[in-house]
């Protein structure tokens, strides 16, 4: 059924590099994110300050125009930054620009998802962990996160289904992803719309299959949780 | 950057001499894509939540094939893919039509939109609340009057804010356009790039004008917001 006319190994390496990007990104973007929302909600006015602006810039601005931006611009500045250390220059391919401005970009998007989820926590909860005397860190680990998480999950997964389907952007700075792979075979067999097709369809696959994970997720977060019987 | 902004202003904006071009093309594309998608989404919305199975799912395969892809992949499978077709290539009309990158790309845009917005709308439909349908039911107005007077005005009204987003991000996605030829902001950016190759302004110079694009149809949205839904104000 499925003639690769011989492109079969580039397209599974190019669908394995878009999961691996798309992965990579999101834990970026995750760390990002809890970091920019712990910063939206503490009390340093300097702090909240620059995690608005990032989430406001970033959210205003195009992911396509912002990764352009950042993938030429980065390997000037770090050009740059090895001359002035005189030290040798190191090149970025499009794989990790990819999973930094990505990472970046939905940072911003995590820090929002984060910071209403911190704020669903019932703060008597977060009182309690600290009169016990747990420190900060494992208040954050042990009380905030578990909890965290139930909220998130649904935002969570938005972006994560975002994030998927952004990572066929970085085929336009030159990442050999799954696009890169079926455009190529379309090319070169002048059937570019049945490898074109077959990318969607790459992509429709990997939408669901990340949509049982959620739910499984979801699932495991809610555990405890009484829901009300209509 | 001051010699980009001398030499490529006007592109930036809205002409490079021969054609429409910058700001102009991007948005454009922005309410051309958005008005096909909402005329689209409107009757696929209310299909959407019939009880008919042939009804709602095709309207379902639909929306999930359009929101489960990228829309590069949608762009480059109706730029590249259906003009490849020897059927396309051999009907006159089709073939003029798909030649034309302006054309896919409002075709693949307004049907992305087209999806996502249907979800927005059918959504909001179907948390209408049943007192207002059971009270146009009672007051005897047929099916046509009952969408056409209750459902679509209050759920068209709720999904505003939703509705909102989807404009901003595909004002985000009509940057796709130039990769299909079309002379959008980034287009004469990644030109001025490739001209002096002072990359930090040429795309410096284009996100502060998306910047500026996305901060007034916020601004915009919300105006409309306390106007529409100034009922919900508690």
């Amino acid at each position: 059924m499925f003639d690769l006319a011989g492109y079969g190994p580039q397209i599974i390496a190019g669908t394995i590099t878009t999961v691996e990007l798309s992965v990579l990104s999101l834990l970026v973007s995750f760390a990002l994110g809890l970091l920019g929302a712990s910063a939206k909600l503490s009390k340093s006015r300097a702090l909240s300050g620059i995690a608005t602006v990032y989430t406001t810039i970033i959210r205003g601005v195009p992911d396509l125009v912002l990764m352009l931006l950042l993938f030429y611009s980065l390997q000037i500045w770090l050009n740059d930054a090895t001359d002035y250390f005189k030290l040798n220059q190191i090149n970025l391919d499009p794989f990790t620009s990819g999973v930094i401005t990505l990472g970046f970009i939905y940072g911003a998007y995590f820090t929002e998802t984060f910071r209403g989820a911190f704020m669903a926590v019932p703060r008597g909860q977060l009182e309690a962990a600290r009169a016990f005397g747990m420190r900060p860190l494992l208040v954050f680990r042990r009380i905030l996160f578990p909890q965290m998480m139930r909220y998130a999950l649904p935002g969570l997964g938005n972006n994560w289904q975002v994030i998927l389907k952004a990572t066929a952007l970085v085929s336009i700075i030159g990442l050999s992803d799954i696009i890169k792979a079926t455009q190529d075979a379309g090319k070169g067999t002048f059937r570019m719309f049945y490898f074109s097709v077959l990318a969607g369809l790459v992509y429709l696959c990997l939408t669901v299959l990340s949509n049982g994970v959620l739910l499984l997720l979801e699932r495991k977060y809610a555990v405890g949780v009484r829901k009300a019987v209509l | 950057m001051i010699y980009i902004i001398q030499n490529y202003w006007q592109a930036f904006l809205y002409s490079d001499g021969y054609n429409m071009t910058g700001l102009a093309m991007t948005l454009w594309l922005l309410v051309i894509s958005c008005a096909i998608g909402f005329c689209l989404a409107l009757p696929l919305a209310v299909a959407r939540n019939a009880r008919n199975p042939l009804l709602w799912g095709p309207v379902w395969l639909y929306t999930f094939i359009f929101r489960g892809t990228p829309l590069y992949v949608q762009l480059l499978v109706i730029y590249t893919g259906v003009y490849s077709l020897d059927v396309v290539q051999h009907t006159p009309a089709l073939n003029a039509f798909f030649r034309q990158g302006i054309n896919c790309t409002i075709l693949a845009f307004a049907l992305n939109t087209g999806a996502y917005t249907t979800e927005i709308f059918a959504g909001a439909i179907r948390e209408t609340s049943f007192g207002e349908v059971d009270a146009a039911r009672s007051l005897g107005m047929s099916q046509w009057n009952l969408y056409r007077r209750i459902i679509l005005p209050s759920a068209l009204r709720r999904a505003l804010p939703v509705y909102s987003n989807e404009v901003i991000l595909m004002l985000h996605s009509t940057t796709l356009a130039f990769t299909a030829t079309v002379p959008d902001i980034l287009k004469v950016a990644n030109d001025a790039n490739s001209a002096t190759y002072n990359s930090f302004a040429a795309f410096g110079i284009a996100a502060v004008i998306y910047l500026c694009v996305s901060f007034t149809l916020i601004f915009g949205f919300r105006k409309a917001e306390q106007h529409f839904l100034a009922f919900l104000k508690s």
